[in-house]
């Protein structure tokens, strides 16, 4: 399995035996990338990690938005994403009066939601899950979506690591938005801090390693 | 995306205790960089940094027909325009109206502080006078664009050159410059922006502390001989500020400005 960076147009590879994944095309003979990231060759297929570039909603993503409009049966959701997020009254778990949804989420508040559809006019959301609903206190931070799976690390270890140096609460959205809340506003400063020197490290090996270090020193 | 209201509400918190989220106190400013001379085309040009935030400041100089109210003065021309790739929120298209206000908050300081010599800009009474166009571009919005493009076009003004001008042909050669600068008084304005978050007052706010701010007092202040004065002043935003508020804000203004009016005038000469 190799890797290499690789810009929109670029060649990566020739030959009927590999199959377009994420981001490649096919041009005659040829795959050729249509985002910039890192071209991954595994078995047949050719796929792109993207290292830049807007979030795109994919179902069962768990995902961080901000209320922006209240209809007659449910709330209009920006996930940061290039579409329109709406989360029905029916996919609440919970009873709301319905004349009266600001109630429990007010333009301006943030909820934790699940994908639950991907439609032509927009993106379904739901809240029926374990550690869904409105977010209470704390603070938001956002950062590139493409960096969430280095935020979060192999099998949550380096969100693991910053969550119990930092004494915070975090929730990774995929969709890039971070929710922070700590005992204090310096714990949150600080746990933020941390996401950052992850999230502008991308090309470092042995991160987690790193970071551990790097806590640890900056705690002191 | 705009801010939430937990965000906001932390960017609360921390102000009732005295303190930013990037530690600097309520009235500190971010670091200055200004550089002059970044245009080749342009008779004077600056880029100026305030933390993150980066403007481009350009002035050119053209002649014209002076207006029949001032037939023996020069004019000044300026506009702000906020690029689409310094910012998620500004979208391409004619000005907004904050960044035609942002224009009329710097040219007013300008224009009322005296900073230009518009009587030297006449060439011949009624006829002709050179115009000053000054066009100022957001290049990163960190937060506070509006104090960042007021320097900026102080220090293209400060550096800008006449192009030569054929009398006969009543033509401006543009492309080559003279010696003569343009014609400046000692009156450099500067702008300091004051921003209300919640019941506190602070200077140059980064990008979520102007989001969740309710409202803004653009003070442009000048040294008119030995006093140093305000020029002008300009309030926007919903929310109503009261009358101490306000005395203590233009106090604090006046001694900032003392404070930062040398550094400024040093980072403009130092080329």
């Amino acid at each position: 399995m190799s890797r290499e960076v690789v810009i929109p147009g670029e060649t990566i590879i020739a030959g009927e035996d590999y199959l377009p994944g994420d981001g490649v095309r096919r041009e005659g003979n040829e795959l050729v990338a249509s985002r910039f990231g890192l071209a991954e060759i595994s078995g047949r297929l050719v796929r792109i990690i993207p290292l830049s570039g807007v979030y795109i909603p994919r179902r069962g993503n768990i995902v961080i938005g901000r209320v922006i409009d209240i209809t007659f049966n449910g709330w209009s959701i920006d996930i940061n994403a290039p579409y329109l997020a709406f989360l029905p009254i029916i996919e609440c778990p919970r009873f709301f009066n319905r004349y009266d949804l600001a109630e429990n989420a007010d333009i301006g508040d943030m909820i934790v939601a699940k994908v639950l559809n991907i439609k032509t006019r927009g993106v379904d959301l739901t809240l029926k899950g374990r550690g869904l609903g409105k977010l209470e206190k704390g603070m938001i931070i956002a950062v590139n979506s493409n960096k969430v799976p280095r935020v979060i690390g192999k099998e949550g270890s380096m969100i693991n690591l910053i969550k119990e140096k930092s004494k915070c609460d975090i929730i990774v959205g995929q969709n890039g938005l971070i929710w922070l809340k700590g005992e204090t506003i310096e714990d949150e400063l600080f746990s933020e801090k941390a996401i950052k020197f992850v999230t502008e490290r991308p090309f470092v090996e042995g991160l987690t390693e790193k970071t551990k270090e790097w806590l640890e020193e900056k705690k002191k | 995306m705009e801010i939430s209201n937990l965000t906001k509400e932390r960017i609360h918190d921390y102000l009732r205790a005295g303190k930013r989220f990037d530690g600097r106190g309520l009235f500190d400013y971010r670091d200055i960089v200004i550089e002059t001379g970044i245009s080749k085309n342009a008779e004077g040009s600056a880029r100026v940094k305030i933390g993150d935030t980066e403007v481009v400041a350009g002035v050119k100089l053209g002649v014209s027909e002076p207006y029949p109210d001032s037939p023996d003065e020069g004019a000044l021309i300026s506009g702000v325009e906020h690029l689409p790739l310094s910012s998620p929120h500004f979208e391409s298209g004619p000005p907004s109206i904050h960044a035609i206000e942002m224009a009329r908050i710097v040219d007013r300081g300008i224009r009322e502080s005296g900073f230009i010599d518009f009587k030297k800009l006449c060439i011949k009474e009624g006829e002709k006078a050179w115009t000053v166009f000054l066009d100022i571009y957001s290049i990163n919005d960190a937060g506070n664009l509006m104090d960042a493009s007021a320097l900026a076009a102080v220090a293209a003004l400060k550096t800008a050159h006449f192009p030569e001008y054929d009398k006969d042909a009543d033509k401006v050669i543009f492309g080559s410059l003279t010696d003569k600068k343009l014609p400046l008084t000692e009156s450099m304005p500067i702008t300091l922006t004051y921003y209300k978050v919640n019941n506190a007052f602070i200077l140059d706010p980064i990008s979520l502390e102007e989001e969740s701010s309710d409202m803004r007092i653009s003070i442009a202040m000048s040294r008119q001989g030995k006093k140093v004065i305000i020029n002008a002043c300009q309030k926007s935003g919903e929310v109503t500020v009261a009358k101490d508020e306000l005395i203590s804000i233009l106090e604090k203004a006046m001694d900032k400005w003392k404070q930062i009016e040398p550094k400024v005038a040093k980072l403009i000469d130092k080329k």
